[in-house]
């Protein structure tokens, strides 16, 4: 019974990662659909919580969403088989092409391409910037934060990790202020 | 030993992306520069081929790099890396933290991480970008590259804020490269390569 829902997260999740063109979040509604109205792994509330932590841990989104989505429905196994599952597919595409993509970048025609395609990814980053710009928190706090770390990685060089952290102290320290703002109130 | 810093540095893109997908660029684009693994304009390219490939870019750069870099075992060695600080917080919080997303200092770190990602971001198009449109600085600037790339940027700009699938938007910017390339070859306007 164990072993037959091992294999089933194993499938459903290499099926996901299989049909899964772009980012991880094109995969959160596969997911959705997948976990909790084909095989009802999952609760709908569940796997709003999954994503909202998902997003709020470190690491790929939808790696993330696959372990969680198998811990939950058998344990560690179940997280390591969904895991698995949805690496799979792009590990095994990836490396059967990687042997060939910096052969196959030398062909004329495909460097024509190329020229073109590089143009058009720089496109792509620039609508994910929008889109994550939408979504940040604004305010003076925020704005300081995005130009500081833009300027500090695009002219100064630091490294991004740095940069991260420092925003993270930067939260912590401003909830322990917030905290102490309300105990001084009451 | 190349397994293990393979290992290592995909651990730490791993464990210092939140968000998911172009989230990692900046990272991933100061490790592979770091340790000379792809230069801006070849890892752009990988972004495309990423894009037309399934699953997510973490996950096939990760194989990408580990296969050139390694072989087999380094694909395996990074791509394991990328996997398992999401594998072992998720298993902490799915076991111990339910409550974590509403606790206040994580709301708080997101609240504050969430813009830092951004300028991060925007500073991966500022990096990323100079090799595709001045691949040269601002000497030798060939002028009939610049006009094309700027053309076809400003072209699927507009058609990904229509909401066009990137697959699509891939596929046109490969057609308009073949076309131009070979236009500008035969009349000698230009050479885009």
């Amino acid at each position: 019974m164990k072993l037959k829902k091992l294999v089933s997260l194993f499938l459903t999740f290499a099926k996901i990662g299989a049909f899964t063109f772009g980012g991880g979040y094109a995969m959160i509604p596969l997911i959705q659909r997948e976990a909790v109205t084909k095989n009802g792994w999952v609760s709908d509330d569940d796997i709003m919580d999954i994503i909202a932590i998902a997003e709020s841990t470190p690491g790929p989104v939808a790696i993330n969403s696959a372990t969680f989505v198998g811990y939950k429905t058998a344990g560690v196994l179940g997280s390591a088989a969904a895991t698995l599952g949805v690496v799979m597919p792009s590990f095994i595409v990836i490396y059967l092409i990687s042997g060939v993509l910096r052969e196959f970048q030398e062909i004329k025609v495909i460097k024509y391409a190329f020229a073109g395609i590089r143009a058009g990814v720089i496109a792509l980053i620039c609508k994910a910037l929008m889109n994550m710009y939408k979504k940040a928190p604004k305010g003076l706090v925020g704005y300081i934060l995005m130009g500081a770390a833009f300027i500090l990685a695009a002219f100064v060089k630091i490294n991004a990790v740095y940069i991260i952290i420092a925003a993270a102290v930067v939260g912590i320290v401003s909830a322990i202020i917030a905290e102490r703002r309300k105990n001084d109130l009451s | 030993m190349i397994y293990l810093k393979l290992f290592l540095t995909f651990l730490k893109i791993g464990a210092f992306t939140f968000g998911g997908g172009y989230a990692m660029l900046p990272l991933m684009q100061n490790e592979v520069a770091a340790n000379n693994w792809m230069t801006p304009e070849e890892l752009v390219n990988f972004i495309a081929v990423s894009e037309s490939t399934p699953g997510v870019l973490a996950i096939n750069a990760a194989t990408y790099i580990g296969a050139e870099v390694g072989g087999f075992w380094g694909s395996v060695c990074a791509t394991l890396g990328v996997v398992v600080p999401s594998f072992v917080i998720i298993l902490i919080v799915a076991r111990f933290l339910m409550m974590f997303s509403s606790n206040k200092y994580v709301l708080s770190v997101m609240k504050h991480l969430k813009p830092a990602v951004v300028g991060l971001i925007g500073s991966a198009v500022i990096t990323l970008g100079q090799p595709v449109f001045l691949p040269n600085g601002f000497k030798d600037i060939n002028i009939f590259a610049l006009c094309f790339s700027i053309a076809v940027f400003a072209l699927m700009l507009f058609l990904a804020i229509k909401k066009k699938h990137p697959i699509l938007l891939i596929g046109l910017s490969a057609a308009l490269g073949i076309a131009v390339g070979f236009i500008g070859e035969w009349t000698n306007i230009g050479t885009l390569v």
